[in-house]
């Protein structure tokens, strides 16, 4: 048995590709060059200036947490959490507080065993708020090195808060890549960790497992500071084994000691702390007197939701059930974002194999993309013409051979514009590569390579029960008859032994 | 001819029939504001030069056959809370001495629209906190009728600056009374119109669910006038009342029939002085005489007025006024340690003792623990007021009471006793928390020679009903024509 159970629950920030800010209309566009150019009197808190709230934002939220699953509040609004920081120009963020405009929802990830059903992780909540600058180096006050980018203030911030259901590093990892490959589906986040576009802070315990039975939880801490997946799984990892030592050295329970922050060093794989709760700001929440509280009708709702596009775990559902993919093959699929399934998908319709077009993109065209380092949404043959060579495979017109020289001829291809589906079957016309079905011309060349004499010890080995003997045989007829089938082949010429 | 003294609708009519320009106006309003301000300390800046400039555009403008604004050549003094551009915008504080704003308010702009002369800000509380123009980090502004007295506040200065004849018409900001009081005690007409009828985008926000701006006047058809001017919906402020604006002074000659005015008495009691009891009484006799009907009504929570009021502006203050705090703009300490002390020390030098008595009240009020007890319970308290005043108009058009229960007061004279200056707002805060329009129209004289109010509140977007009622009275009592005697 283990000693203990992980518990994790994720808080995620994620910024929403909105043209304007959340309530002015200067540009939300990721810009560090030019610092401080993309603000105006309202995301400047100065005096006199007041919000107004970005609808496209409140919608686009909306559609966020309807993909999570989350129920919408009819009528929410917006509160001040008030705490003084230097790239906070009001000393007050606008966020909100007991009536968050989304609540209850839930987002499906695989489990740990990959054979195991699908986990449901709980989401508490989706809240709307406005994002803050940024500090740039020293933060004493004193230096006049310190300096304050306000071009991200302002930028619509979506919280997503999960309920404490992860139960491993992975899983959490899992949970933010599903997140990630859903917000980029629905399109409403490019989920830039580098960027900042997407932050996480994890909060995570244990439940100790002690000899009688019982499951013991230690204090929990929240960890920050973690700016990729991999780094957040390692800060997890790390943790749990951090608190069961400590656990065994302390003793301390859940509620002996208040909550910690504690920060991720990523070059030294350790979490170290940071500011403890107990001294940290109460935020003395008020309800934002300048701005209206926001309603939304169950059609104005439910127009949101006609507008969504089908999610990720439904369209991995859906590859395995109309195109026999297995799970894993989905799975890969999927994971490679919207334009990889929607080109995926064009080719297997054309080829009319699914299974063998997923097998063909998930292993030539992701080889092919590396290689060049094809950006995001190009490839290296366009769906239509993989689709065509894929279905004269599929018909048997060529064989696989065949294909994979058809394939090379048109990666080599100088000329973009001259990759068609055209070329496809002019390449297979000009090398010869159509599979010859015709017996005739197949029995005069299998008699002419097995009446060699340099063919009598094949025979006799095979004869003997040497199956693979025969291969040089098939080889020799293969090279006379361009475009024959090496199974068809190799059954004629067992037919003629016998 | 005399200029100075008249009110902004006979200007308009001066100048429309060419007797007098915008220039000589302007000219003569500047010439009293240099003679008088040296006693009456009505303004923080004076744009002479920006003023006579823009006088002599409406004079061109006019000669060339242009249309001309509602308010062409008559010149505003702006209170010094409102974001006006090429002036400054100190809002009475050290904190923003030197702040200039780079945009206009929505009423700048629709007075310059209007071609208003904006002739300079005038003084005021220190961030609007006040009732008596003293927590100016400046200087206390005098009443014009007597030196030693307030002329009330926060929007002192441009109370005194009309009653002074400095200029015919000002723009206030009313919280808890800003408006009516120092108008009730300079012997005008000021207005704090509905909330949401004035856009607040560029009003410098002391409590943003309390501050209106208003008009403040001569007389009821100047402040139809420039409330005519300024309200009307603004995107920009989504507290904005997205209602089309009536011509205030179209019909506000005709008197309103079958006025009933109720009255409650029942808070007229200890406190009340007797002289601002009898001028009241006096005019609600008026009234009847006019064919009014007075009769009394309860308004049961108005006791705890004063109580939810100090939690929910300071509150709101509190957090308003978090953005002072030297980084971006604004007052900056020059000796500090680290950042937390930048911030205690830039915001301990840059505001004076009154708003950081708000500032550390509110914040009390929004602690965790004290929430519920104190911010929650006064919004609960608020809503029971508003729930009476709704009542009382299912019943009356106008309610009539006293703007403040005595004149005005002495310079000092609250120094040391804020408590006693807030329990003064007891007529007024009252109106803010409820969102009604209200206005103070003068009533009389006390035995001293200062001006008493007389506050008539009505339902929410009753500005014409309000300003008629108003009307009817003026007309029939002769306190406008009254000038304070200055050099
Ligand atoms: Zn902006």
């Amino acid at each position: 048995m283990a000693e203990y159970t992980i518990v994790v629950g994720l808080e995620v920030h994620v910024q929403l590709q909105t043209a304007s800010k959340l309530f002015c209309g200067c540009a939300n566009r990721f810009n560090p060059e030019h610092p401080n150019t993309q603000t105006c009197p309202v995301c400047l808190g100065l005096p006199g200036s007041l919000p107004v709230m970005n609808r496209k934002a409140y919608e686009l939220s909306v559609k966020t947490a309807l993909a999570l699953n989350c129920n919408i509040a009819r009528f929410t609004k917006w509160d001040r959490k008030q705490y003084y920081y230097p790239d906070l120009p009001k000393n007050y963020q606008i966020s909100q507080y007991d009536l968050p405009f989304s609540y209850d929802g839930w987002l499906d990830i695989a489990a740990d065993d990959a054979d195991a059903p699908l986990r449901r992780i709980g989401i508490i909540r989706a809240h709307l708020e406005e994002d803050a600058g940024k500090n740039i180096h020293d933060e004493s006050g004193r230096g006049n090195d310190s300096q304050v980018d306000l071009n991200r203030t302002g930028t619509p911030l979506l919280e997503i808060v999960s309920q404490p259901d992860l139960r491993s590093a992975s899983e959490a990892r899992r949970y933010l890549e599903e997140l990630r490959l859903l917000l980029t589906y629905i399109d409403v986040s490019d989920c830039n960790m580098q960027e900042g576009s997407l932050r996480c802070d994890a909060n995570v315990n244990l439940h100790v497992h002690s000899l009688d039975g019982k499951h013991i939880p230690t204090p929990i801490t929240e960890v920050k500071n973690m700016n990729s997946f991999r780094n957040v799984e390692l800060a997890i990892e790390f943790e749990a084994k951090r608190q069961y030592e400590e656990y065994q050295r302390t003793q301390q329970k859940l509620g002996d000691v208040p909550k910690t922050t504690r920060g991720w060093d990523a070059n030294r794989e350790l979490t170290y702390p940071l500011r403890s709760k107990e001294e940290a700001a109460d935020y003395r929440y008020l309800p934002d007197p300048d701005l209206a509280p926001v309603t939304v009708t169950d059609e104005q709702v439910a127009q949101i939701k006609t507008g969504l596009c089908e999610f990720p775990a439904d369209r991995r559902q859906r590859f395995q059930d109309a195109y026999y993919l297995s799970p894993y093959d989905a799975s890969v699929i999927i994971s490679q974002g919207l334009s990889f399934a929607d080109y995926f998908e064009a080719v297997a319709k054309i080829a009319g194999d699914g299974k063998m077009a997923a097998n063909w993109v998930t292993q030539d065209i992701l080889r092919e993309i590396k290689e060049r380092q094809l950006t995001e949404g190009t490839y290296p043959v366009p769906a239509d013409v993989l689709g065509t060579l894929l279905s004269q495979i599929h018909a048997n017109m060529i064989t696989t051979k065949s294909g994979r020289d058809v394939f090379q001829i048109l990666l080599d291809e100088q000329n973009e514009a001259t990759v068609t589906a055209d070329r496809v079957m002019q390449i297979i016309e000009e090398n010869g590569l159509k599979v010859v079905n015709d017996t005739g011309q197949l029995t005069a060349a299998i008699d002419e390579v097995l009446e060699r004499s340099g063919s009598q010890q094949a025979i006799d080995a095979f004869r003997g029960g040497k199956e693979n003997a025969i291969g040089p045989l098939i080889g020799q007829v293969m090279k006379n008859v361009k475009g024959a089938d090496p199974k068809q082949v190799r059954e004629m010429i067992v037919e003629k032994l016998k | 001819m005399s200029i100075v003294g008249l009110s902004a609708v006979d200007l308009l009519e001066t100048m429309r029939s060419g007797d007098i320009s915008a220039v000589d106006v302007t000219t003569a309003h500047l010439d009293v504001i240099a003679k008088r301000e040296p006693e009456v300390h009505a303004f923080l800046h004076i744009d002479s030069d920006g003023a006579l400039a823009q006088a002599e555009v409406v004079d061109r403008k006019r000669k060339a056959g242009g249309t001309l604004g509602s308010l062409a050549g008559i010149p505003v003094a702006i209170k010094d809370v409102i974001c006006t551009v090429g002036q400054p915008t100190t809002c009475g504080s050290k904190m923003l001495e030197n702040y200039r704003s780079p945009f206009d308010a929505y009423v700048i702009e629709r007075l310059r629209a209007a071609d208003a002369v904006l002739i300079g800000k005038t003084n005021l509380d220190e961030f609007a906190m006040g009732s008596s123009t003293e927590n100016s980090a400046y200087q206390p502004t005098c009443n014009p009728w007597d030196l030693s007295k307030t002329p009330g506040g926060s929007s002192g200065g441009s109370a005194a600056a009309v009653a002074a004849e400095m200029v015919p018409l000002s723009l206030g900001t009313d919280t808890g009374g800003s408006i009516r009081q120092p108008a009730g005690f300079c012997g005008i007409v000021g207005m704090k119109p509905t909330y949401g009828r004035v856009s607040r985008y560029g009003l410098v926000a002391f409590a943003s669910s309390l501050d209106q701006i208003g008009p403040m006047a001569h007389d009821t058809r100047d402040a139809a006038l420039l409330l005519e001017a300024i309200a009307g919906h603004d995107r920009r402020d989504t507290t904005s009342i997205p209602q089309p604006v009536p011509s205030y002074s179209a019909n506000l000659e005709e008197p309103l029939k079958d006025l009933k005015i109720g009255v409650p008495f029942q808070h007229f009691g200890e406190g009340l002085d007797s002289e601002v009891s009898d001028a009241v009484n006096a005019s609600l006799d008026a009234y009847q005489q006019l064919g009014a009907t007075v009769v009394e009504i309860s308004l049961p929570y108005l006791s705890y007025s004063v109580a939810a009021y100090y939690l929910i502006a300071p509150s709101e203050a509190s957090s308003n006024l978090a953005r002072y705090d030297g980084v971006h703009y604004g007052h900056r300490a020059k000796d500090f340690d680290d950042l937390i002390d930048m911030y205690a020390a830039s915001r301990g030098e840059g505001f004076g003792s009154e708003v950081k008595r708000r500032i550390m009240l509110g914040t009390y009020a929004l602690s965790a623990g004290y929430y519920d007890a104190y911010y929650l319970k006064a919004l609960k308290v608020r809503r029971l007021i508003r729930n009476d005043f709704d009542k009382a108009f299912e019943e009356v058009d106008i309610i009539a009471s006293p703007v403040s229960p005595t004149p005005a007061f002495n310079l000092g004279e609250f120094a040391n006793d804020p408590l006693a200056m807030y329990l003064a707002d007891i007529f007024t805060l009252s109106g803010n928390l409820a969102g009604i329009p209200g206005m103070s129209i003068p009533a009389g004289f006390s035995s001293k020679g200062l001006p008493i109010g007389l506050q008539l509140q009505g339902p929410p977007l009753s500005e014409d009903k309000l300003l008629r009622g108003a009307r009817m009275y003026e007309r029939e009592s002769d306190w406008k024509q009254k000038r304070p005697l200055l050099s």
